[in-house]
């Protein structure tokens, strides 16, 4: 559990780590916190050629209001979000951040590595989704906006060209009553299922069903006939949503969680995700 | 029943003082075999079979020895070693031989296997080196359980071992046993699968070995449980005199009975060093750890029980099955989980008819060996099952049906031929059962919550001596204990221990067996440990043996000093030895004139530096030796544990409330110590009964290979554990101690499937098997709820 040879290059601007990207091109990658590259390079399932050290870029870890909407730098750790004071409408985040694996790594993970990481079940990239956050990246030919629905495109895929480096993340609106809930066996662990909700966009959210967060609006319209029929925010209607987002879903049996077990966790997950988010 | 030779009125005995191992691993200055640098040293790594079963057609290291940085790479056949093969003297049908060759040769059997070793200047390199080398397989067809290796047609996994079958051995079979279950009015069964674990050091096996010119002796610094056993079989296999090797262990952190086998990785790189003439450090790394070091658990029963209509077992019949994976670890064999199951199953209760098959099978997985409990996690799960049974079917209470079958009268003497001494079966479980209710968990069962409380009574043979292990029929026979005192010109005492701690605080515990039998300040007794040139012989530590047998050893050798000094004492007081004792603080006295004393330096001044002094036949120097084993089967720690869970029927979550263990092993001579141990023994079995599982996919390749998917739970899922004590000393060790290294391990799965199982109570569903999987759980409650 040695990784292979690799040069380290510390880039000390934003520019400065683009260049190297574009200079060195597809056998270089970028490092901020390294709590799954180093895992993977340890493994050697990840073999860089080179390590483009972005986490001494100055600015880079802001986290900012910007009208109703916040910013969050990419070298933000998620124990900066975590402790940060977000007010109501960004309070998700911080609660969020409890999921992310164990205190140590919430120290040195940060949230731009979650999003290029791309781990379907990464509570900032079910976050992203939820929350119609844009992402903002730059490359040779400057800087873009992907928003996060395109951004994930399958299993640690994303929309982030070889060449390009996540600057920042935008959450344009808040979300006073939103939540997300995980199951795993261990405190810390990927979840076998992660459900977000929020009850105002509506929108309903699941990490571990899909190669990327997925969005299910089978489930989001019933939320949507409940606010519009005026029903308020019963238990009943949890239920149903949690079972609109279960039938909705297309899994299949694996080792040891069966589709059978994976529904019934997003069905109870999702229920109760939107039980929390109606008492906000 | 003889009189007890213990003592309670010392100083030491019985005082949670602070360990004397904390100041330096607190501040970070002990020192673990990764700290150990040497000059000059090179790093090992090992090429591992990438195939579970299959013929090695060739292993071509040529391109690995290019790799920038690599000094050297062996295969087997570069390293010309011998072959480590542990025996039981049993017949050939009971028993098969099988040899596990350092490094493979002409056969891999499991994913992982040493195939070849690569030295290079750093641990980097090495992992180039291994990635380079080129090893052509004709794969066979793996066996990956203990069904498939049982079946007609199965491969052999070694083509000495007819159906795979290493161990068959049939150790009890009571007359009649037949006609009990057929008349008997209530048989219940069980049949339960147990998952495959890894001990989990957190400190992974290491060493570091290096050939000394001026001493012509290969060193070798390794964290191993039996440091003497290892010279052995190093000795062996390389073709060198025992005094030619010497094994040393520095600090360890934990083994848990991993270490207390010799791995083949200590050996191929200890021939390495010797070959290169220069030091060889491998460090196991987690992956390895993972899925080529010993493993343990993974066990089929299938029992069934008779009960009378008052719920009193009349009988017992079982049928065990272990995998032990590729080889027969040394020294215990393939033998140690079916023979131990076999031998102790009928546990705390009167069981009047037993019958019994025990059986090892081999399969092309990591091998297995000892771990904390050995079988006991697993039999007492299966005893405790059966009671519940046959307590719902009787439609008696579940802890009532254990106190009508209960040993209570000492000694007992088994349906298994064991001889129990006094121990607190049923004031512990009384106890404990009432904990649960003072503290009111009954009535949080009684509400709508999905709730459960379960219990396990169990006991714990410690102190298994050289008889005990002979029964087994072991080749080599582990047992006694030896220890050397020494009191140095100052009177300070150095004492050494055949025993060997790695993480259970043996310098302060023996320390405080030294300092309560001569009268010494803590700080005056040095313990020596892990030196097989400064220690005649030891068997190490294992089966919670420290205390019983080495604590015993190592009281005796301090009384035989106390008679040295007393003896000198009397000379220079002109008095007669039966007049003199020692005085409790570092000296000895005349008894009835306290105030002529002389100090233990000043009898050290003379047995050192004045001689001519000394009464005539008394020679110089103080020094003593004596040894200690156990005649009998052992002696019995106890225990009942009882445990609260709620079950979470959106998510078939597990979690747990309370956990009361109330435990007695005698006298305990430090009881913090005593308290670590449950709780990290407790831990380690609601992992078991919870989280952990080492699985394979069809083609043999391990799934766990990181501790993300072995899922060793952390402080987060392991609740405070409330420990209550109850005191039966033992009579026939020294201190009145008992072990307790394993009993927390032991007893936490039947406690916890017990309370999973009553939670369960209003499904119909039972559930036998280990880990519990969260499914089964959300299925049992959505079937019952609809």
């Amino acid at each position: 559990m040695k990784p292979a040879q690799f040069s380290y290059h510390r880039a000390r601007s934003i520019a400065g780590a683009v260049g190297l990207l574009t200079e060195l091109g597809d056998e270089a990658k970028v490092i901020a916190g390294g709590q799954s590259l180093v895992a993977m390079m340890n493994f050697r399932l990840a073999r860089p050629e080179h390590l483009i050290d972005i986490s001494r870029i100055p600015g880079l870890d802001a986290i900012a209001r910007d009208g109703d909407g916040l910013r969050i730098g990419a070298l933000a750790t998620h124990h900066a979000v975590e402790t940060a004071d977000l007010g109501p409408g960004f309070r998700l985040l911080s609660d969020a951040m409890r999921w992310v694996g164990h205190l140590p790594i919430r120290t040195r993970g940060t949230v731009g590595g979650s999003l290029a990481h791309a781990d379907a079940t990464a509570e900032w990239c079910l976050l992203a989704v939820l929350l119609d956050a844009r992402i903002v990246v730059e490359g040779p030919a400057g800087r873009r906006t992907v928003e996060a629905g395109d951004f994930f495109q399958g299993v640690f895929t994303t929309a982030l060209e070889p060449d390009e480096l996540i600057v920042e993340v935008l959450f344009p609106r808040p979300a006073p009553r939103a939540v997300l809930t995980e199951f795993a066996e261990r405190r810390g662990d990927f979840a076998i299922v992660a459900a977000a909700v929020d009850l105002d966009a509506p929108r309903v959210v699941l990490g571990g069903v899909a190669p990327v967060p997925l969005r299910v609006p089978e489930a989001e319209a019933v939320l949507t006939q409940a606010v519009s029929g005026n029903e308020g925010y019963s238990t009943r209607i949890h239920s149903r949503v949690g079972a609109a987002a279960a039938e909705a879903i297309d899994v299949r049996d694996e080792p040891g969680v069966s589709a059978h077990y994976r529904r019934g966790l997003v069905r109870t997950l999702v229920a109760r995700a939107c039980e929390e988010a109606a008492t906000r | 029943m003889s009189e007890p030779r213990f003592r309670r009125d010392g100083a030491w005995i019985g005082a949670s003082v602070p360990r004397r191992e904390d100041p330096r691993l607190v501040a970070g200055r002990g020192r673990f075999v990764d700290d150990i640098a040497l000059p000059g040293m090179l790093h090992a790594q090992f090429v591992r079979s990438s195939v579970a079963h299959g013929r090695i057609v060739a292993v071509d290291l040529d391109e690995v020895r290019a790799v920038p940085g690599v000094v050297a790479a062996f295969s087997a056949a570069d390293l010309g070693l011998g072959d480590i093969t542990a025996l039981l003297d049993r017949p050939p049908h009971e028993f098969v031989p099988t040899a596990m060759p350092v490094l493979a040769r002409d056969t891999v059997r499991f994913v992982g296997e040493p195939v070849a070793i690569v030295i290079a200047r750093d641990p980097y390199a090495a992992e180039d080196g291994v990635e380079a080398a080129l090893v052509e397989y004709e794969e066979l067809p793996p066996v990956v359980s203990d069904t498939a290796a049982l079946a007609d047609d199965a491969p052999l996994v070694h083509a000495e071992a007819p159906r795979n079958t290493l161990v068959d051995v049939s150790l009890f079979a009571t007359e009649g046993i037949d006609d009990v279950f057929a008349e008997a009015p209530c048989v219940v069964r069980v049949q339960t699968k147990t998952g495959r674990q890894n001990a989990l050091p957190l400190e992974t096996r290491g060493v570091v070995a290096h050939w000394d010119d001026r001493d012509e002796q290969l060193l070798v610094q390794t964290n191993t449980q039996i440091p003497h056993q290892v010279r052995t079989v190093l000795a062996g296999c390389a073709g060198l005199a025992e005094k030619q090797v010497r094994v040393t262990v520095p600090d360890m952190g934990g083994g848990f009975g991993q270490k207390c086998v010799v791995g083949r990785e200590e050996i191929a790189a200890s021939a390495a060093a010797l070959r290169l003439r220069r030091p060889v450090k491998w460090i196991e790394d987690r992956r390895d750890a993972l899925t080529a070091a010993f493993l343990a658990r993974e066990q089929r029963y299938d029992v069934r029980a008779a009960f009378d209509a008052e719920g009193h077992i009349l009988g017992l019949d079982a049928d065990v099955v272990c995998d032990m994976g590729a080889y027969s670890c040394y020294p215990f064999t393939a033998g140690i989980e079916p023979l131990m199951a076999s031998a102790e199953m009928p546990s705390v209760y009167r069981v009047p008819a037993y019958r019994v098959r025990g059986r090892a099978v081999t399969t092309n997985k990591a091998p297995t060996g000892p771990y904390r409990g050995v079988s006991r996690p697993q039999y007492v799960m299966v005893m405790e099952r059966l009671m519940e049974r046959a307590a719902r079917e009787l439609g008696v209470d579940p802890v009532e049906i254990r106190r009508r079958n209960l040993i209570t009268v000492f000694p007992y003497t088994g349906v298994n031929g064991i001889t129990y001494d006094p121990g607190s079966y049923r004031e512990s479980l009384d106890l404990c059962e009432q904990v649960l209710r003072d503290e009111g968990w009954y009535d949080v069962r009684d509400s709508d919550r999905v709730i459960g409380i379960g219990y396990s009574c169990f006991s714990e043979r410690t102190g298994y001596g050289s008889g005990a292990f002979a029964q087994r029929k072991m080749q080599v026979v582990p047992g006694f204990d030896i220890s050397e005192i020494r009191m140095d010109v100052s009177g300070t005492v150095s004492v050494t221990t055949g025993t060997m701690s790695h993480g259970q605080s043996h310098e302060t515990t023996m320390a405080q067996i030294v300092a309560d039998r001569l009268g010494l300040d803590l700080a005056q007794v040095k313990i020596v440990q892990g030196d097989t040139d400064r220690i005649t012989y030891g068997w190490g530590s294992f089966a919670s043996r420290s205390i019983t047998i080495g604590g015993s050893a190592v009281a005796a050798a301090s009384e035989k000093l106390g008679d040295q000094l007393r003896e000198i004492a009397a000379h220079l007081l002109d008095a007669d030895v039966d007049s003199v004792e020692l005085d409790g603080a570092g000296g000895v006295r005349l008894r009835d004139d306290p105030e002529r004393r002389l100090s233990f330096a000043e009898l050290a001044d003379v047995a050192y530096l004045r001689a001519h002094l000394l009464p005539k036949g008394v020679g110089p120097g103080l020094t003593a030796t004596a040894s200690f084993d156990v005649a009998g089967d052992g002696t019995f720690s106890n225990a009942t544990h009882g445990v609260v869970v709620e079950l979470d029927p959106g998510t078939g979550g597990v979690e747990i409330l309370r956990y009361v263990c109330v435990e007695d092993c005698g006298v305990a001579i430090h009881p913090q110590i005593v308290e670590g141990q449950c709780r990290g023994g407790i831990a380690q079995g609601i992992a078991g009964a919870l989280f952990e599982q080492i699985t394979y996919d069809a083609a043999g390749q391990p799934l766990a290979p990181s501790l993300m998917e072995y899922k060793v739970p952390t402080a987060a899922e392991i609740p405070d554990v409330a420990i209550h004590h109850l005191e039966t000393p033992c009579a026939f060790t020294a201190n009145g101690a008992k072990g307790a290294g394993e009993g927390g391990t032991i007893g936490a799965p039947a406690a916890v499937l017990g309370a999973v199982n009553d939670a369960l109570r209003d499904t119909g569903v039972e559930l036998d098997d280990t880990p519990i999987a969260r499914e089964a759980v959300f299925r049992a409650l959505e079937a019952h709820r609809g």
